[in-house]
């Protein structure tokens, strides 16, 4: 006989200011099988989870409903204070009468209805919920770690420094990603390559880091601890092994007009290129849509020109499959595509450039080696004019979120502009300085006191070109009035996005993203670096534009997620698994079908003189992943899965 | 006429996408329809059709099932498996000659709170409109009346 105790929670006011949750424990106490039908203010807090217990050991409950908050937030909570109760932790519903009910509904008396209907059927599904034990799975001790730039950088140095191995995969040819195209970083103006090119270096000869550059993730299998995926390493047409980047190869090259990506179109570079200097491995790769020989066939002055013949036009991309126990997901964010801002003339005008732009020529490495010139005539621009939010926190164009870097970076610009400039003017466009981080706001603070940036609150409506000066339209809303200024050169704040390939890249990891493209995480506030997927964790800005301190913050905390993985022999894994049920199976393969995860098998049944009896389907729980695809697919009604089973179901929607 | 029709929807979501999405309606504090009462299920994939039936023949006037868009399942297809059921189920219930207005269909992502909020209105309208569903009670009246006597 089922004894069903019901804890209905205030959760404060958010659920009884709607529910009216007396007269719904007055109800649910009458419902058949229920023992114990209580109300209290917080459930999920100490005390209130002390009296759930102990209501389970004094009345010697078979099962519990929560009213509360989504499962989503406190099933966990409360399965383990059943475990400790000795009551079976997978006796424990969640009724969410919160979310789902009290938050989104004002009628009082039709909202206290839903939550009956609402723990009605959880109780009627918990009345037949079985006694579950978790399933122990094996974890590999081994990392991923996707995108060599600052974040990716220090999550893989993090796990490899508390002595795990990780694989450190880059899709460019050289580690650093944008943080190695920076000049100088907010808000202390250190070189950005001479904190970063030690980390990459550091990155590549760590003895626990496998470093796989050039490389891309094609394919993610399997589960938290025991992933399997596939890397298709593309050929750099040079042997990694032997080349010593001495460089002749580059210099001798004879096509050599091609836009430089690193320096964002500003720079040029060989077909057999490095993307900079200080490339972290210095091992140049063939752009095959470039070269002359993979053009028509003839050319090979590089292969000629090496003196130690690491050059093989022959090599084809590699795949090298292995199997992690953890993924950290740190690919980063693109600049957002200016093509949609036909009236500041990008692209129309040369000295129309983006922020990103503006740290190449800013950069010692960069271009111009440092020096703010002009691309079209090749001069120092005497006024330069910022525009931020160039594409952030604007519906228009489709992004409505804040890029969150852009007023320290203007700022930053600024600065830097008018210490390399003397007597240079800089005016910045803006619509609020957002400043909150360490030393921020004393940093934009000193571009205006010290450095004399002269920021107007407004947006530019048009910039146009005039005997070779460019005009800038805009407004100062705080003078209420429209002003032109006469510009040299005009540096867009363009948008954070996600890379153009994220949605694509996150179905092949198998996580979920947001509407513009950024990965999820498993809980806003208390759990930022999880992903939506057990094991898959997120680092850096491919979660949300983010700055480097956050990134690297972001990181470290992804690593550390890693490291108490790893710190397990073994893992518990929820038991909601399909099993079949080998009587009535007629062995027609239907759920074969139906799994997406190849977890059932075809298993003989002999009889005690060993002559096969029959073929029957038989679940691995070890690779199921409890989608109950197969229990729908089923002809006989031969597979069932734990925790979701027909008679669950069909139980709880008679409850409603 | 003298109070208004509130029609009883039940809704089979899985736990990921559509679950999640009306729990982010639930934080976001999004106003709805209090008509409808919601299933949660590992996967839209594990929906049977039977369990539609069942609501229906419980006294729901509509039902509704949504999960993760094409392609975002979280279970990779088992979305594309519900959706092929429910075009067979649909034309079934054509074919018995109960309005398939009464269930509907849709793709809720986690993000998409608002867009849960407005669904839930919606088909609350939809089936307003529709009137209570009396056909498939009549029918059981039918079956039943005789084995109880």
């Amino acid at each position: 006989m089922a004894k069903i105790g019901v804890f209905i929670c205030h959760c404060g006011e958010n659920i009884a200011s709607k529910v009216d949750c007396t007269k719904l424990a007055a109800a649910i106490g009458e419902h058949p099988g229920v023992e114990v039908s209580v109300e209290y203010k917080y459930f999920c807090s100490d005390p209130g989870q002390e009296s759930v217990k102990k209501a389970i050991r004094d009345n010697n409950l078979t099962g519990i409903v929560i009213a509360a908050c989504s499962p989503r937030m406190h099933e966990a909570t409360f399965r383990k204070a059943c475990a400790e109760a000795g009551l079976n932790p997978y006796l424990c519903e969640i009724a969410n009468i919160r979310e789902q009910c009290s938050w989104v509904h004002t009628d009082k008396d039709m909202a206290t209805e839903k939550a009956m209907d609402i723990t009605r059927s959880m109780i009627e599904k918990v009345k037949r919920n079985n006694k579950l034990q978790p399933i122990e799975v094996p974890v590999t001790r081994r990392a991923l770690v996707i995108g060599g730039g600052i974040a990716g950088i220090q999550a893989a140095l993090d796990i490899a420094n508390a002595g795990q191995e990780v694989v450190l995969v880059e899709r460019e040819p050289s580690l650093g990603g944008h943080m190695a195209q920076l000049s100088e970083t907010f808000p202390t103006l250190d070189c950005s390559q001479c904190i970063m090119t030690p980390r990459m270096v550091e990155a590549a000869q760590h003895p626990k880091i496998r470093l796989l550059t050039y490389a891309e993730v094609e394919h993610v299998d399997g589960y938290i601890g025991n992933f399997k995926v596939r890397i298709r390493m593309k050929s750099r047409y040079v042997d990694i092994d032997t080349c010593t980047g001495c460089g002749d190869c580059m210099t001798k090259c004879p096509v050599k007009k091609i836009p430089n990506e690193f320096d964002c179109g500003l720079g040029k570079r060989t077909a057999i290129y490095t993307p900079f200097a200080q490339s972290v491995p210095n091992i140049p790769v063939i752009d095959k849509t470039s070269c002359i020989y993979f053009k028509n066939g003839k050319c090979k002055t590089c292969m000629k020109s090496c003196q130690i013949n690491a050059i093989n036009f022959d090599i084809k991309d590699e795949f090298i499959e292995l199997e992690v126990g953890a993924i950290v997901v740190a690919t980063g964010f693109q600049v957002q595509n200016t093509a949609g801002y036909g009236e500041y003339g990008y692209g129309k005008y040369p000295d129309v450039i983006t922020g990103l732009q503006f740290e190449r020529l800013a950069s010692a490495s960069g271009p111009t080696a440092g020096k703010i010139l002009r691309s079209s005539d090749g001069k120092v621009p005497e006024t330069v004019v910022f525009i931020q939010c160039a594409g952030s926190r604007d519906p228009s164009k489709g992004v409505r979120y804040c890029s969150k870097i852009c007023c320290m970076y203007t700022a930053k610009h600024a600065m830097l502009y008018s210490h390399k400039v003397h007597g240079g003017k800089t005016h910045i466009f803006y619509m609020d300085i957002r400043a909150a981080g360490k030393g921020y706001d004393e940093f934009t603070r000193r571009a205006i006191e010290e450095d004399e940036a002269s920021y107007l609150r407004g947006r530019v409506s048009k910039v146009w070109e005039e005997n070779g000066k460019l005009m800038v339209r805009g407004v100062d809303t705080l003078l209420g009035k429209p002003v032109v200024i006469e510009a040299d050169m005009v540096v867009l704040a363009t948008a954070m996005v996600p890379q153009p390939n994220a949605k694509e890249f996150a179905k092949i990891i198998g996580i979920a993203y947001d509407e513009y493209g950024y990965y999820n995480e498993a809980h806003l506030k208390l759990r930022p670096v999880e992903s939506s997927t057990a094991g898959v964790f997120l680092a850096g800005a491919c979660q949300s534009p983010k700055d480097i301190p956050d990134s690297v913050a972001q990181a470290s905390a992804s690593a550390s997620k890693v490291l108490a993985l790893f710190s397990k022999e073994k893992l518990e894994r929820e038991p909601v698994v399909a099993a079949t049920n080998e009587i009535t199976c007629a062995g027609c393969w239907g759920c074969v079908l139906a799994c997406p995860y190849n977890a059932i098998e075809k298993k003989d049944i002999f009889d005690r003189s060993g002559r096969l009896v029959k073929r029957v389907a038989s679940v691995n729980p070890g690779l199921c992943q409890g989608c109950g695809t197969c229990v729908t697919f089923c002809r006989s009604n031969s597979i069932d899965l734990a925790g979701f089973t027909e008679k669950q179901i069909f139980a709880e929607v008679m409850g409603l | 006429m003298s109070e208004p029709f509130e029609p009883k929807i039940i809704a089979f979501v899985c736990t990921y996408c559509t679950y999640a999405g009306a729990d982010l309606a639930g934080t976001s504090r999004l106003k709805y329809a209090p008509n409808v009462r919601i299933v949660r299920l590992p996967c839209t994939g594990r929906i049977s059709p039977m369990f539609l039936l069942k609501a229906l023949q419980k006294g729901a006037d509509g039902v509704l099932v949504s999960g993760c868009h094409p392609g975002d399942c979280h279970f990779t297809h088992g979305n594309y498996h519900a959706r092929r059921r429910w075009m067979v189920f649909r034309s079934l219930l054509d074919f018995l000659g109960i309005s398939p207005e009464r269930v509907k269909f849709s793709w809720i992502s986690a993000a998409e709170g608002g867009k849960f909020a407005d669904l839930i209105n919606s088909v609350t309208e939809d089936i307003r409109k529709l009137g209570p569903f009396d056909q498939y009670k009549e029918l059981i009246r039918e079956t039943e009346t005789p084995a109880t006597l």
